[in-house]
C-alpha cells in the first residue's frame, strides 16, 4: 500500500470532503496561500479558492463565532486555531455557543463544525505553542473529541468528523506532522467512526491505553519490554468523547494491569478520566494499581533539555510497567 | 419614504404586542410563576420593531439577554415564548433553555444569548453562509453599550467589514451596562463613531422613534443586500425596568426614568399615527384588548402545557 505523511492525510481527508459537499469550507489564520502553519492545507487554496478556504484575520473569537453562525445556517465550518493553546481566546463560543446551542434550544440546531488545532510538545515552541489541553474539551458536554496517532487514523477520522452533526475539536499533534510521520493508506476511501478504539498492538500482560505522539512510543516501549518477556498491548482511544470504554475494560479484563500514557498535566487529564473509568466499572479485573506516565503540572519548557525531561516517554512508561508487573 | 398603512399597524401591532408580553411576565414574575433571570425589554421595542420590519422569514437574527422582543418582533409565538419562560415541554426550547435562550431556527432567530455580545460574530457567521450560499438573505445582529466594549465587538465587525457580509449591527444604547453609566464605561458619546475603524457607515438614530429605526436600518439592509458590507446603528433608547426584574436600581434617578418615560416609543408612535389619519383611537384601544387577548391566552397555554419528563435532561446534547 502506499504511504502517505500525517500532513498530507489530513490534507486528503480536507479535499474529499470539500469536494463531495459544497458547504464544507476552511477558515483561519494563514490557511490560503500559506496552507496552514505546518502545511496541512497544501494546494487547497489553488483548487478551491479564496471563498472556500478563507484568510481570517488574527481573530479566534470571530473565528469560532462565525463558524457557530455559518454552521447554525447551514454550512459545514472547518475552522482552524492554529495551535490549542490559542484556544482560550475563542474560549466562550465554544464554552457557551457552540457546545450549548443545540441543548439551549430544545435540539432544534445542528451545529456541524470541526475545529482543527495543533497539540503537542517537541519541537522548542515552549509553554504558549505546545500544550496537549483535550481534557479541557472532555469536560465541556456538547463537543466530541478527536485525537489522532496515524496517517490512516487521521485522514478517516477527520472524513467522519466532518459528516457529523454534532461540533468536533480535532487534534493534530505536531511532531507527527514535522517528523514527518509516514503510513499506509489506502488510494480508495474509507472512513473511521468516531468512538471506536484501535488495538494497536495486541498482548497479555499490561493494557496501555495512550493518545497521539504517546502512541508510538507506547508502541517502541513495548518492543522493548518483549525483549523482557513483558507482553503489552496499546490501545489508541483515537476519540476521548465519545470513548470507546468496551474495548479498554475488555483488555483490562485480559490483563488485569492498566497504564495511561499521554502527553497532557498529569492533574484533570484524560488519563485521569480513563482511570476513573476503569476503577469504577473494571475494579475486580485489576490485579494491580493503575498507573498514568503523564507529563508533570508545570507550564512546557522551552530548553531541549528541560522539554525533554517534560515529555513522557519510553523510559517513563517502562518504568511504570515494571512497577506493576 | 412613505410607509404604506398596513406596514405602520403591523408595527404598531408588534411593539403593543411585546408591551403587553412583558407586562405579563412582571406580574408572573412577581407571583413566581417564572423562574431566574428575566431582563425586560420595555421602552426599547421600537428598536427591535423598526429593524425587523424590513426582514423576511428567511432572513436572520442574534438577540440578547434582553430578548423578548426581539423575538415578537421577528414573528416569535408568544405562546410558545410564555410556555418556555415557564419551563415548559411546549416552549421553544422544550423547557431547556428559559428566557436568555429562546431561539426558533425555521424563522431565523439564532437565539437570544446570556453571554454579552456573543451574537456580533455569530451574525457575522450566518451573514457568511448566506453570502457562500449566494442568497440575499441578511443577518441583523441586534447589541447593547456593554456589549460595544467587548472582544467580539471588535473581532467580529472587524472580520464582518473585512470580508463585506451582509449583516446589520444594530446597538441598543440604553445607557446603562447593568449598572455602570456609559459616561464611565467608554470614553465616547456615540459609539456609532466606532464604525470608522471599520470603514463602515456609522449612524445614530432616536431608538424611541420607530420610523426612524424602520428608516435607518432599512437603508442599512439594503446596503447589505448589495453586497456593500455591514453598517453599524446606534439606537439611543432606555430601559424602563431595571436590568433584571428583581434589580432595585441604586444607578440611576426616578427623575431619569420619569423623564424617558415621557418618550415612551408607543404612545410617540401611537400619537404619530394618529395625527398622520392612520389610526383612530379607537383601534388603538382594539389593538390593545386584542394583544392582551392574546397574552392572556399564552399565559393560559404556558400555564396548561405540561412539564418535561426530568429523564429530557438526558436529550439534545449531540446531533
Amino acid at each position: 500500500m502506499r504511504e502517505i505523511t500525517f500532513a498530507q492525510a489530513i490534507t486528503e481527508a480536507l479535499d474529499e470532503e470539500m469536494a463531495r459537499d459544497p458547504s464544507v469550507f476552511i477558515m483561519g489564520e494563514d490557511v490560503g496561500v500559506y496552507g496552514g502553519i505546518l502545511g496541512q492545507l497544501a494546494g487547497l487554496f489553488d483548487k478551491y479558492g479564496p471563498d472556500r478556504v478563507r484568510d481570517t484575520p488574527i481573530s479566534e473569537t470571530a473565528i469560532v463565532g462565525a463558524a457557530v453562525g455559518a454552521a447554525a445556517t447551514g454550512m459545514r465550518p472547518v475552522p482552524e486555531i492554529m495551535f490549542c493553546d490559542f484556544l482560550g481566546v475563542p474560549m466562550d463560543e465554544i464554552l457557551n455557543q457552540l457546545t450549548k446551542m443545540r441543548y439551549m434550544f430544545g435540539g432544534k440546531a445542528k451545529l456541524p463544525i470541526v475545529i482543527r488545532t495543533l497539540i503537542g510538545a517537541g519541537i522548542g515552541a515552549a509553554a504558549q505553542h505546545s500544550q496537549c489541553l483535550e481534557a479541557l474539551f472532555m469536560h465541556i458536554p456538547g463537543i466530541k473529541v478527536v485525537i489522532p496517532s496515524t496517517p490512516y487514523d487521521a485522514k478517516g477520522l477527520l472524513k467522519s468528523a466532518i459528516r457529523d452533526d454534532s461540533p468536533v475539536i480535532y487534534f493534530e499533534h505536531k511532531l507527527l506532522i514535522v517528523m514527518p510521520l509516514k503510513g499506509e493508506v489506502p488510494e480508495e476511501e474509507y472512513t473511521i467512526p468516531l468512538g471506536k478504539a484501535d488495538i494497536k498492538r495486541e498482548g497479555k500482560d499490561v493494557t496501555v491505553v495512550a493518545t497521539a505522539l504517546m502512541v508510538h512510543r507506547a508502541l517502541a516501549a513495548a518492543a522493548k519490554l518483549q525483549e523482557k518477556g513483558v507482553s503489552i498491548e496499546v490501545i489508541d482511544p483515537r476519540t476521548l468523547v465519545p470513548l470507546d470504554k468496551q474495548t479498554i475494560i475488555d483488555s483490562v479484563k485480559k490483563t488485569g494491569r492498566l497504564v495511561i500514557m499521554t502527553e497532557e498535566c498529569k492533574t484533570g487529564s484524560s488519563a485521569a478520566e480513563i482511570a476513573a473509568i476503569v476503577a469504577e466499572e473494571a475494579f475486580d479485573s485489576l490485579d494491580a494499581p493503575i498507573k498514568r506516565v503523564n507529563a508533570p503540572d508545570t507550564p512546557v519548557p522551552f530548553s531541549p533539555v528541560l522539554e525533554k525531561f517534560y515529555m513522557p516517554d519510553e523510559e517513563n512508561l517502562i518504568k511504570a510497567v515494571t512497577e506493576i508487573v | 419614504m412613505a410607509i404604506e398603512k398596513e406596514k405602520l399597524i403591523d408595527m404598531y401591532h408588534r411593539m403593543v404586542r411585546i408591551r403587553r408580553f412583558e407586562e405579563k411576565v412582571v406580574d408572573e414574575f412577581a407571583a413566581g410563576r417564572i423562574v431566574g433571570f428575566v431582563h425586560l425589554y420595555i421602552g426599547e421595542e421600537a428598536v427591535a420593531v423598526g429593524a425587523c420590519a424590513n426582514l423576511g422569514d428567511d432572513d436572520y437574527i442574534t438577540s440578547t439577554h434582553r430578548g423578548h422582543g426581539h423575538l415578537i418582533a421577528k414573528g416569535g409565538k408568544t405562546e410558545r415564548m410564555m410556555a418556555e419562560l415557564f419551563g415548559k415541554k411546549t416552549g421553544y426550547c422544550k423547557g431547556k433553555g428559559g428566557s436568555m435562550h429562546i431561539a426558533d431556527v425555521d424563522i431565523g432567530i439564532l437565539g437570544a444569548n446570556g453571554i454579552v455580545g456573543a451574537g456580533i460574530p455569530i451574525a457575522a457567521g450566518a451573514a457568511l453562509s448566506a453570502k457562500l450560499r449566494g442568497t440575499a438573505q441578511v443577518a441583523i445582529c441586534f447589541f447593547g453599550d456593554g456589549a460595544s466594549n467587548t472582544t467580539r465587538f471588535h473581532e467580529g465587525i472587524n472580520l464582518a467589514s473585512a470580508w463585506k457580509l451582509p449583516v446589520v449591527y444594530v446597538c441598543e444604547n440604553n445607557m446603562y451596562a447593568i449598572s455602570v453609566p456609559q459616561s464611565k464605561h467608554q470614553n465616547i458619546a456615540d459609539i456609532a463613531d466606532r464604525a470608522t475603524a471599520y470603514g463602515i457607515p456609522g449612524v445614530v438614530v432616536d431608538g424611541n422613534d420607530v420610523i426612524a429605526v424602520y428608516e435607518a436600518v432599512g437603508e442599512a439592509v439594503a446596503r447589505a443586500r448589495r453586497g456593500e458590507g455591514p453598517t453599524l446603528i446606534e439606537c439611543k433608547t432606555y430601559r424602563h425596568r431595571g436590568h433584571f426584574e428583581g434589580d432595585p436600581t441604586p444607578y440611576r434617578t426616578k427623575e431619569e426614568v420619569d423623564e424617558w418615560k415621557k418618550k415612551d416609543p408607543i404612545s410617540r408612535f401611537k400619537g404619530k399615527l394618529i395625527e398622520m389619519g392612520v389610526l383612530a383611537e379607537k383601534e388603538a384601544d382594539e389593538i390593545d384588548r386584542e394583544m392582551k387577548g392574546e397574552i392572556d391566552k399564552a399565559v393560559k397555554f404556558a400555564e396548561e402545557s405540561p412539564l418535561p419528563e426530568p429523564e429530557e435532561t438526558l436529550e439534545d446534547v449531540y446531533a
